[in-house]
């Protein structure tokens, strides 16, 4: 069924299909109206959940990673402030290998204070064991989800998911959404059924114990196995996806790369931008590319190197600053491989990013003035 | 009173010798039994009984960060109701630190939802995991390593957090107050906490030998000397009826308990007249 929502809704909907059975949940500009529909779908009997109205960010994870210790498939969703107070506990649900799956609303960080977008609450959790899928429209927000709990809970991977969904650019934007049937979905991801941890007085587990310096690393080992696995069963989910649901993924996507020779690097909703302005450009025979970072963590870098290789140069965008070094995504791409590359920092703080500003990009990075300069993208001259 | 034979906190744990919130979380699970979950915020119970890979716990047991037990318990206590399994008791033990300070949001919130938990407090009045450290539930003129007695200083210079009555205002079917030295009467408490449809909230005195600064043999009798001094008094809020559950027979003077610890032994007359006549103020009121 097609349906004109925001990507919240869109969220929202794919966790009502996915069925989880506890949902903690505390509200915040711009993930707030997740938090409203899922309340509702409870309310009207469309979703047996429980559902429970945190008094805080940090409880709603806890609550979820008690959720999820105890044996069932659990939702939660945040952004921004709500994120960073959840920071310690992230790393818990991960060490716990929760599958929990978790929705994102991308917004910057205080200080200064901004509901508007930017990506720098999801990357600054890029260490804490979590999964991480950047959303390119609606459609994207609930396929994510819908993948997200069969790749989390893959007993190769066990570890918690992160849709991420730039805030007001989706989250309040409305779109034409193909919203699966619910047997599709219930064939396509079976009941959470945890055979590595679980709270049961039938079958007495300690978990989350205190762990010497003879046992810690090979706890954290673990997870970097996992990370790595989680590749390929992404794939595999992808593949399975497509065949019921007839939409196509994979850990990146090349949208016109294949001889390009200037390829943009991007993450979430900028990519539709960014789509568009290839288009025109093509038209007018420039040879130019989008690589379209989807999964984050685990890091694709062999997908990301395939896809760019033959390029004469890239353009990596980032909305996410770390300070003294610059884009993150950029920084990790330098890292990984070695490839001619300009970095941009640009959207943060809800900063509009034109089709114009794109075109700008592809120009400077066709002719780079000097190497490796950081370009703040529409920064305002100082007055 | 019947005390179950079976324990279900196996002995061989790392506590101290002496250690009073071992001696409570065995009595509490003799109470609950098998059919229970337990949910632990970081500190002593939680370091002391799951060295990796070894576990003193034979129900089943998760701990996830210091100040987050209600709120873990919260989401356990939800799962197993989603499960069929709402006969299944839910506890959460954390200590003075874990509850009157860095877990008091947490408490609030899973208290005022109305959760079928039980919460045991551990008060050992500091932070006695990392080495006496002042939490919220820390005495008047109690001498920590962050609140030293010194030329400046008698120690502690704030009266204890009152919790249970923060837990009373809250509206919850349950309140406790219990000691490890009165072991029926907490017994008997958390019976009731089991049978409470809702949240129950019990919170546990409980001497700690290395904390404190007394001889490991005398745990029992040193919450005994709280409740006999009127430092400490028993009492229950069911449904918001207050009841003191022990009355002493005679109510002994505040320094017997005070001049047997370590953590007193600086104060001046002058300070211990104070803690006295707070002592008596309370008392009176409660006619104890």
């Amino acid at each position: 069924m097609i349906k004109v929502i925001s990507a919240n809704r869109a969220l929202a909907e794919a966790v009502r299909l996915a069925r989880p059975q506890v949902i903690p949940v505390y509200p915040i500009t711009p993930q707030t109206s997740i938090s409203e529909y899922l309340a509702s779908f409870v309310a009207d009997g469309d979703l047996k959940a429980e559902y429970i109205r945190v008094e805080s960010e940090h409880s709603a994870i806890s609550a979820a990673v008690g959720a999820s210790g105890t044996g069932v498939r659990t939702f939660t969703a945040t952004s921004s402030q709500g994120l960073a107070l959840m920071h310690e506990i992230l790393f818990a649900a991960a060490g716990l290998r929760n599958p929990i799956v978790m929705g994102n609303a991308n917004r910057a960080l205080s200080a200064p204070l901004s509901i508007w977008n930017d990506q720098q609450d999801s990357i600054s959790q890029r260490d804490s064991g979590w999964m991480q899928f950047f959303a390119e429209n609606a459609q994207e927000a609930l396929d994510f989800v819908i993948q997200a709990y069969k790749i989390s809970e893959n007993k190769d991977v066990l570890l918690p998911s992160m849709i991420c969904i730039d805030g007001f650019i989706l989250t309040h934007t409305v779109e034409p959404v193909n919203i699966p049937d619910q047997e599709d979905v219930d064939n396509f991801l079976p009941t959470y059924q945890p055979k590595h941890a679980y709270l049961d007085p039938k079958d007495p587990m300690s978990l989350g114990t205190f762990t010497d310096p003879d046992y810690y690393m090979e706890a954290r080992y673990d997870m970097e196995v996992a990370m790595e696995r989680a590749k390929e069963v992404i794939r595999t989910v992808n593949k399975e996806f497509e065949e019921v649901f007839g939409r196509k993924y994979d850990l990146v996507e090349n949208y016109r790369c294949e001889d390009a020779e200037i390829i943009l690097v991007a993450m979430g909703s900028i990519c539709g931008t960014i789509k568009a302005v290839i288009d025109d450009l093509r038209e007018k025979g420039e040879k130019v590319g989008l690589l379209k970072v989807i999964a984050f963590r685990p890091f694709p870098q062999e997908d990301i190197y395939q896809a760019v290789k033959n390029a004469h140069r890239i353009a990596v965008l980032d909305k996410n600053i770390s300070f003294s070094i610059g884009g993150v995504l950029y920084n990790e791409i330098k890292a990984k491989i070695d490839v001619d590359a300009s970095s941009f920092i640009l959207g943060l703080g809800g900063r509009d990013v034109s089709p114009e500003d794109i075109i700008n990009i592809i120009k400077q990075t066709r002719n780079p003035t000097e190497p490796d300069v950081i370009t703040w993208v529409g920064l305002k001259e100082e007055e | 009173m019947e005390i179950p034979e079976e324990e279900f906190l196996a002995p061989g744990h790392r506590a101290c010798a002496g250690c009073g919130a071992t001696i409570g979380v065995r009595l509490a699970l003799k109470m609950l039994g098998e059919n229970t979950v337990a949910v632990s915020a970081t500190g002593c119970l939680e370091v002391i009984t799951t060295p990796y890979p070894e576990t003193a716990w034979k129900i089943p047991w998760i701990h996830v960060a210091f100040e987050n037990a209600a709120a873990v318990a919260s989401g356990v206590e939800r799962a197993l109701k989603s499960q069929g399994k709402s006969d299944v008791n839910v506890v959460a033990f954390a200590g003075d630190g874990g509850t009157a300070d860095i877990g008091l949001q947490a408490l609030s919130g899973a208290m005022e939802r109305g959760h079928n938990i039980i919460y045991i407090c551990y008060d050992n009045e500091a932070y006695m995991n990392t080495g006496v450290q002042r939490s919220g539930a820390t005495p008047y003129g109690a001498s920590t390593t962050t609140s030293p007695h010194g030329k400046e200083s008698f120690g502690e210079d704030k009266p204890k957090k009152n919790i249970p009555m923060i837990m009373a205002a809250h509206g919850v079917p349950y309140v406790a107050t219990a000691s490890i030295s009165y072991p029926e009467d907490f017994m008997n408490k958390v019976k009731k906490a089991k049978e409470t449809d809702g949240p129950a909230y019990i919170h546990l005195h409980q001497p700690c030998t290395t904390g404190w600064g007394y001889d490991p043999s005398k745990t029992i009798e040193l919450g005994r000397l709280a409740v006999e001094t009127g430092s400490w008094i028993l009492y229950e809020i069911v449904d918001g009826e207050f009841k003191v559950t022990y009355r002493p027979m005679q109510r002994k003077p505040v320094n017997v308990y005070l001049e047997s610890q370590k953590r007193f032994k600086h104060l001046a007359d002058e300070e211990k007249e104070r803690i006295q006549n707070y002592v008596d103020q309370i008392c009176a009121e409660l006619k104890i």
